[in-house]
């Protein structure tokens, strides 16, 4: 099937090239209190529990707490920032006395405690329970005021509040939330409601009249699916959008007369794993020159067209005060050889370098479906050869990919900009090696690094909570584990124009229509 | 006695006894497609569960990123993953019995509503291009073999022998290239242009170029065959003599040759249906037709045994009615076949 994809995709692409020449876009629409926009990718639940828009976003459904889009949380639900007691292990939140539900319920305590809690209750099978693994327990405090009780002092709690609630009546039966009627007639408090929802085609959101927020001026919101990025294009250059997502070098082609094109910043990276238990990828040595022989600027302007940065930990510049400058692994492939000649790898006749019999030769999986995963792998084999390291690679499935995660090496791709602990503990703390598959997977282990994430953890004062992750990532720097290669802006094609509004962001690896330059978009004006 | 009424009586009688023939060759296949469709579904689910794909990467989606094994082990046991396949077949079943078609673990919804959302889109896709295609093919067989071995008929020939062996998407996207993208004449795809409503101005706008391309490349072998069956009826006793009795060549294609050609045709349409079906898969994938052949591949990678066996049971069913029907025609306009059994 992918084959066949694959081939009708590309055909298509070639047959937009010719389709592209004709283009005066004139916004059919024209009430500029209607939207027309285009994504790449159909959610399948708008369950929250399910996943659904889990870094905020959510346009259906509010959080406690929201992003401002700039490394920062602040009130939503919530009526106040929430207060930390007992070492950050007590969260008490007051709510809005002022919200309703899409069905006109009223929200209140008992709605926070019915999601948080089947959030972690086995019987609903929430996909997000992971994530909540700290909560001990939620208790409704009186009317509009919720505590969570944690079982660890836990300071990065607020960025687990933008988790969309849900009304207490649609949970009262536990069950498996698969079987859920949330999954496709969604009921939230956010600023738009769900209008209709054509599988496959298209949705269409409209403003929440009673939005705590004021009701949005865009009324209407029609998001079209259409999977392949050349036909989005094309229907963008023939008018027929207000905007979508493409690959950043195709937004700039059609970024032009009434669009223009945007790149945001996220904390979306890719890295390659080395599993730290196998005799080439464990080795110090072949770990830190594999770091240095990564032309990580050559990749982002060769397969991201420049909109990238390097990534050598996996905190961006973007999230500002956690990012520590000085953690770099500059790109030098001469120190590269020569840590690897005097650890004792010897180029033998082909190139390759062996020790005591080994040959310096791994496989790098990746995602058969991502080809964009599948050119990094390429370019990073590229790079590891010139330094005498064979690199295979493998395009896998995501089972096959569960399978040999343990021991083989793999692209990684995610992040999310709401706090340094998503962004670091899981992948590199040792606690959770074999916890699950895509925790820790490359199994790296530094206690330098442990101490500072856990400090990191249970303090709640910024500068201080910064200073930690700072130090966990000197710490890392000076003995990676992984070979993190880029974080790749997302980009946009926008109208000009018609609305104002806009406010760039720094994105979580989730984009489309929920995010991008429409992340505000219930704040959005018409021009005059 | 007078002739005529004997002559009606025995009319009648033996209109009876086809008549009693068909109702017998209707309840025995009927009988016969239990068996099958059983069979049928019980190897879907089989396949299925040996497919490598593991619905748990489905229902948590890029959530399995952060996933903790312990809480997938606690999901997978609440949604019961792990029981035998022959279990599961068994519920399958037994709800499909009681009328519960049960839940669609890959569109997120009932299988029932999935059918009932999805399904019409596709009868109309399949119907409009079944029915364009016999049409068509008619026609051009006819006027293949009328003119046989002139420019027409080598060109029609050709043509169909090359269509023959294109698959329906490459049909497909050359017919976007051109009709689409070339001449904008058409919409690319979809069921409604991005934004408007569900209308049928905008609907049959949409149809035109999916339904053609189903009925184009289901053409080929109706018109060869029309073609061929019409030439080897050219040669028969009854229109040689319609010939030498100076009838005119319209009629005598119309009226004498025509319909002995068309009783295998029939026959053909009937087995045609099993292509029908995968190029109603095809087509509905190139051109984002919201219909249920393209449900058959989401259905597929998610291991999503309700829906995958009710998909692979509609088409097994459309492909038995198919040559029943084709069956039945055939017993009611010629009396020489005779009902199986």
């Amino acid at each position: 099937m992918l084959n066949r994809r694959t081939l009708i995709s590309s055909s298509l692409a070639a047959f937009a090239v010719a389709g592209t020449a004709c283009a005066a876009p004139e916004r059919s629409g024209g009430d500029p209190r209607t939207m027309l926009l285009a994504d790449g990718y159909e959610p399948s639940s708008l369950n929250p529990l399910l996943g659904y828009a889990r870094a905020g976003a959510a346009k259906f459904y509010d959080g406690l707490l929201a992003f401002d889009g700039n490394g920062r949380l602040h009130p939503a639900l919530a009526a106040e920032q929430p207060t930390p007691t007992d070492g950050a292990r007590t969260w008490t939140v007051r709510l809005r006395r002022d919200v309703r539900f899409h069905d006109g319920g009223s929200f209140g305590a008992r709605d926070v405690v019915a999601t948080y809690r089947a959030a972690v209750d086995p019987a609903y099978a929430a996909t997000i329970s992971s994530g909540l693994s700290m909560l001990a327990d939620v208790e409704a405090v009186d009317e509009h005021t919720v505590r969570f009780r944690l079982n660890i002092p836990y300071a990065a709690w607020p960025a687990r509040m933008v988790m969309g609630i849900l009304p207490e009546s649609a949970l009262a039966e536990a069950v498996p939330q698969g079987e859920s009627p949330i999954n496709t007639q969604p009921v939230g408090t956010g600023p738009y409601r769900l209008a209709e929802w054509r599988r496959g085609e298209r949705m269409v959101w409209r403003a929440h009249e009673n939005y705590w927020g004021g009701t949005p001026r865009i009324s209407e919101i029609t998001v079209v699916f259409a999977t392949d990025d050349n036909t989005r294009a094309q229907r963008v250059q023939a008018g027929e959008f207000d905007g979508t997502v493409l690959p950043p070098l195709l937004a700039e082609r059609v970024g032009n007369g009434s669009y223009r094109t945007v790149h945001h910043d996220t904390a979306d990276y890719r890295a390659i794993t080395l599993p730290a238990d196998q005799p080439v990828t464990g080795d110090p040595a072949v770990r830190m020159a594999l770091n240095l022989a990564a032309n990580r600027s050559e990749m982002v302007d060769s397969l991201l067209g420049g909109h990238g940065e390097p990534a050598y930990t996996p905190i961006p510049e973007s999230m500002g005060r956690f990012h520590e400058p000085e953690a770099k692994l500059e790109f030098d492939q001469r120190r590269a050889r020569r840590i690897l000649d005097e650890a004792g790898w010897r180029p033998g006749s082909d190139g390759i370098r062996t020790k005591d019999g080994t040959r310096a030769s791994f496989t790098v999986m990746y995602f058969a479906d991502d080809t964009l995963r599948k050119k990094f792998a390429q370019a990073f084999a590229s790079d590891a050869g010139k330094v005498g390291v064979r690199v295979e690679l493998a395009g896998v499935d995501r089972s096959e990919a569960a399978e040999r995660i343990g021991t083989d090496a793999i692209v990684l791709g995610g992040g999310s900009p709401l706090d340094p602990d998503l962004q670091m503990y899981s992948g590199l703390h040792s606690s959770m090696i074999g916890t699950g598959t895509y925790r820790n997977p490359a199994k790296y282990r530094n206690e330098r690094v442990d101490s500072a994430l856990d400090a990191g953890r249970s303090t709640v004062e910024p500068a201080e909570r910064a200073r930690h992750y700072k130090a966990a990532q000197r710490a890392y720097v000076a003995d990676p584990g992984l070979v993190y290669l880029a974080f790749i802006q997302h980009s946009y094609v926008v109208r000009t124009g018609v609305w104002e509004g806009y406010e760039p962001v720094v994105e979580p690896h989730t984009h489309g229509t929920t995010w991008g330059p429409w992340w505000n978009v219930e704040k959005w004006t018409p021009k005059e | 006695m007078d002739p005529e009424r004997v002559n009606s009586r025995v009319w009648t009688v033996r209109r009876r006894s086809r008549a009693g023939a068909v109702a017998g060759l209707v309840v025995r296949r009927v009988v016969l497609a239990v068996p099958v469709l059983l069979l049928v579904s019980l190897a879907v689910f089989l396949l299925a569960a040996a497919s490598p794909f593991d619905p748990i990467h489905q229902y948590y989606g890029v959530r399995i990123f952060d996933a903790s094994a312990a809480d997938v082990a606690s999901v997978r046991e609440q949604l019961d993953l792990d029981r035998p396949v022959l279990a599961r077949f068994w519920d399958w079943l037994s709800g499909i019995l009681s009328g519960d078609l049960g839940m669609s673990r890959s569109m997120r919804a009932p299988v029932a509503d999935v059918l009932a959302r999805r399904l019409p889109w596709t009868l109309l896709l399949a119907c409009c291009g079944l029915a364009l295609a016999v049409v068509f093919s008619l026609v051009i067989g006819t006027v293949a073999a009328w003119r046989q071995g002139g420019w027409t008929d080598r060109l029609i020939t050709a043509v169909g022998h090359a269509l023959e062996g294109i698959p329906p998407f490459v049909v497909a996207l050359l017919a976007i290239a051109l009709f689409s993208l070339g001449l904008g004449w058409l919409p690319v795809a979809g069921l409604t242009d991005a934004g408007s409503s569900l209308g049928p101005a905008q609907v049959i706008e949409h149809l035109v170029l999916p339904a053609a391309v189903l009925g184009i490349s289901q053409s080929p072998w109706l018109v060869l065959h029309v073609r061929q069956s019409l030439l080897t009826a050219f040669t028969e006793d009854h229109v040689t003599g319609a010939r030498a009795r100076g009838v005119r060549e319209r009629v005598v294609v119309a009226r004498h040759a025509l319909p002995t050609a068309l009783l295998p045709f029939v026959t053909l349409i009937g087995a045609r249906i099993p292509e029908l079906v995968t190029g109603a898969v095809l087509v509905e994938e190139v051109f984002s037709w919201p219909g249920v052949a393209s449900a058959v591949v989401t259905a597929a990678r998610a291991a999503d045994y309700p829906l995958l066996a009710i998909l692979t049971l509609l088409a097994t069913a459309a492909v038995l009615l198919g040559s029943l029907l084709a069956d039945v025609a055939a017993v009611l306009l010629d009396p020489r076949v005779s009902a199986d059994g």
